[in-house]
């Protein structure tokens, strides 16, 4: 896929969520907004899936171990046809599949894991990794990690047996957008240096632009990377990226736009149909 | 039993290719016939229970059987919201096997006591609980927890644990198993404490109060039948656990009990008090100190057999 359509659909992603948000009150906006690029790359160009065919078994698998991040992930599936868009009108109803994390796997065409609790999304897919070795199956699997998650330990227990275990088929994706719920990554937890983290506990790393969709495609396309480990892409992202207003604004970890702020976001991104 | 585990898992895993085994660094040589014969399916996981929890529900997702082992507080308490969410909320068909449950590592001191397990996991929507009191309910409820669709826990002694059933006609998730025939008192016991009921009853039948033991390898589902049964045909009806009296097999009962009020029946819950030790000694000294053993629990048998005989008082619940 060009650039140019990842752009426009990643803009338009962006556009639903936040219109979703508004509508229904659902906070992490800036959450969304930081790793919709790292999502639409994956979706749109990088994942071996069929929407028709959501548990072939030799599909790839992508984990959302920052759950928060659902809001985002249910526009994302619902576009790339695992379900039609229509039933996300039952967000934020009484009886929907939608909670404001992803609901576990058979509850909704393409979702491979409930997280939400973050330090789940990584062991799991190292698992599922293993098991396509355990099943000589080809798939690859990639996690969405936030920054802060990596306050959890178990993210580092599943880095250490990730290498121990040469796990080529397996992708951990930072969204590093250096805020976590309630200040700087850096200060809460002594961050940095991140990408030297993940080198020392064996992992091949790149540090990536999380905004640059076609770099995106192509690093998330190239796994195994041939280095015989498994792959860390630390991604500098930027919360609540894509509208002026919301940009490295930690206020919209939690906030919900009015009327007028989603207007002016939807209009920023050039996405006003999708108010109508 | 860790050796007849070890024996069963290698025995299951030449007929089911899905099995994989995920060990948290423990059982030095023990798995050595599992690794040999299956090496791509043997995991040691590091001393990192939360994630070999995690990677055990990812293999389950993707179509693996995996089966969960180490001391029974570190497959439980210490990883016990991977348990949670990623096996029961996901429905994951995982074998969690405690080793060295109850007071088995008496000595090690309450980090190695595991006392409330099968009461956190009993609590877990899908999660079916089993506690075998033998080698031959062992390996029974192996076979029988790797062909659910769900997630299972099993807590296991450690070794040289007596030999209860000299055979098994049947085993069935959710049943009892008769071992001693009785018309006054039943004792149901649960897990490797069951050699200790069944001394009881020899002393209680010795006494002249004809008693029944049965043995209870399944917690959850439990045999509720069997209940009705008890309930309706024995005097007393006592419950036996090396776990704690909150939360197990004689909670369960309790509330089983407090539905069905029709019965005369009284019941007795013998299991751990609500304290940690802080006094070591071997697997049977802290038995004693929770009077878990065959003297208290024929004594307490007794004695509320002839205050009842004494007042014909209407049913309670007592607690030992």
């Amino acid at each position: 896929m060009q650039a140019a359509e990842l752009s426009r659909i990643s803009r338009e992603l962006r556009a639903r969520t936040i219109v979703n948000a508004h509508r229904t009150g659902t906070p992490h906006l800036g959450s969304c907004l930081s790793c919709m690029d790292i999502l639409t790359a994956a979706y749109f160009h990088a994942l071996r899936i069929d929407p028709s065919d959501p548990r072939s078994a030799q599909r790839d698998r992508f984990i959302l171990s920052k759950g928060h991040g659902a809001p985002a992930l249910f526009q994302v599936l619902a576009m790339r046809g695992f379900y039609p868009k229509t039933l996300l009108a039952d967000y934020g109803k009484d009886g929907s599949l939608f909670a404001e994390h992803p609901p576990a796997p058979n509850y909704l065409p393409g979702v491979e894991a409930a997280t939400g609790s973050l330090g789940h999304g990584l062991p799991i897919a190292l698992g599922m990794a293993l098991a396509g070795r355990v099943n000589h199956a080809g798939y690859r699997v990639i996690a969405l990690l936030s920054d802060g998650e990596c306050n959890e330990g178990s993210v580092w227990e599943a880095a250490m047996l990730a290498a121990a275990q040469r796990v080529q088929n397996l992708c951990a994706v930072i969204d590093y957008n250096k805020w976590q719920a309630t200040g700087r990554s850096e200060d809460v937890m002594a961050l940095a240096p991140l990408a030297d983290k993940w080198r020392a506990f064996g992992w091949s790393v790149r540090e990536v632009d999380g905004h640059d969709l076609m770099g995106l495609a192509e690093h998330l396309s190239c796994v195994p990377d041939g280095s015989g480990k498994p792959v860390a892409l630390v991604a500098h992202t930027v919360k609540g990226k894509g509208v002026s207003f919301m940009e490295d604004d930690n206020n919209w970890h939690y906030r919900i736009p009015n009327e007028q702020d989603t207007e002016r976001a939807v209009r920023e991104l050039g996405m006003s149909e999708v108010l109508a | 039993m860790r050796n007849a585990f070890a024996d069963e898992i290698t025995r299951l895993g030449e007929r089911d290719h899905r099995i994989v085994l995920l060990s948290g660094d423990i059982g030095n040589k023990l798995f050595d016939a599992f690794k040999e014969r299956f090496p791509k399916r043997f995991y040691n996981c590091g001393v990192a229970e939360q994630n070999m929890m995690g990677v055990a529900a990812g293999m389950a997702l993707s179509g693996l059987r995996p089966v969960v082992y180490t001391i029974a507080p570190f497959t439980t308490t210490r990883c016990y919201e991977q348990i949670r969410v990623d096996l029961c909320y996901h429905g994951a068909p995982v074998v969690v096997v405690g080793t060295g449950s109850g007071l088995s590592y008496a000595e090690l001191g309450p980090t190695h006591h595991s006392l409330e397990d099968l009461a956190i996991m009993r609590v877990l929507p899908d999660m079916t609980v089993l506690a075998p009191c033998d080698e031959l309910e062992l390996r029974a409820g192996l076979a029988a927890a790797l062909t659910i669709p769900g997630p299972s826990y099993m807590r296991i002694g450690k070794k040289g644990e007596p030999k209860v059933h000299h055979a098994l006609s049947s085993f069935e998730l959710g049943k009892v198993i008769p071992l001693l025939e009785g018309s006054e008192i039943c004792l149901i016991a649960t897990g490797t404490i069951v050699p200790v009921a069944m001394d009881a009853a020899r002393e209680l039948n010795k006494r002249g109060l004809s008693t029944a033991v049965v043995s209870a390898p399944c917690i959850k589902p439990f045999d509720e039948a069997y209940l009705q049964d008890a309930f309706s045909r024995y005097r007393l009806v006592a419950t036996i656990e090396e776990h704690s009296r909150i939360g197990g097999l004689g909670a369960l009962v309790a509330q089983w009990r407090v539905k069905h009020e029709n019965s005369a029946a009284r019941l007795i819950s013998f299991g751990a008090d609500d304290v940690f030790m802080h006094e070591i000694g071997s697997q049977d000294y802290a038995r004693s100190l929770h009077g878990l053993t065959m003297g208290n629990i024929a004594q307490r048998c007794a004695e509320m057999c002839s205050k009842m005989v004494a007042s014909e008082e209407s049913p309670c619940v007592a607690s030992a």
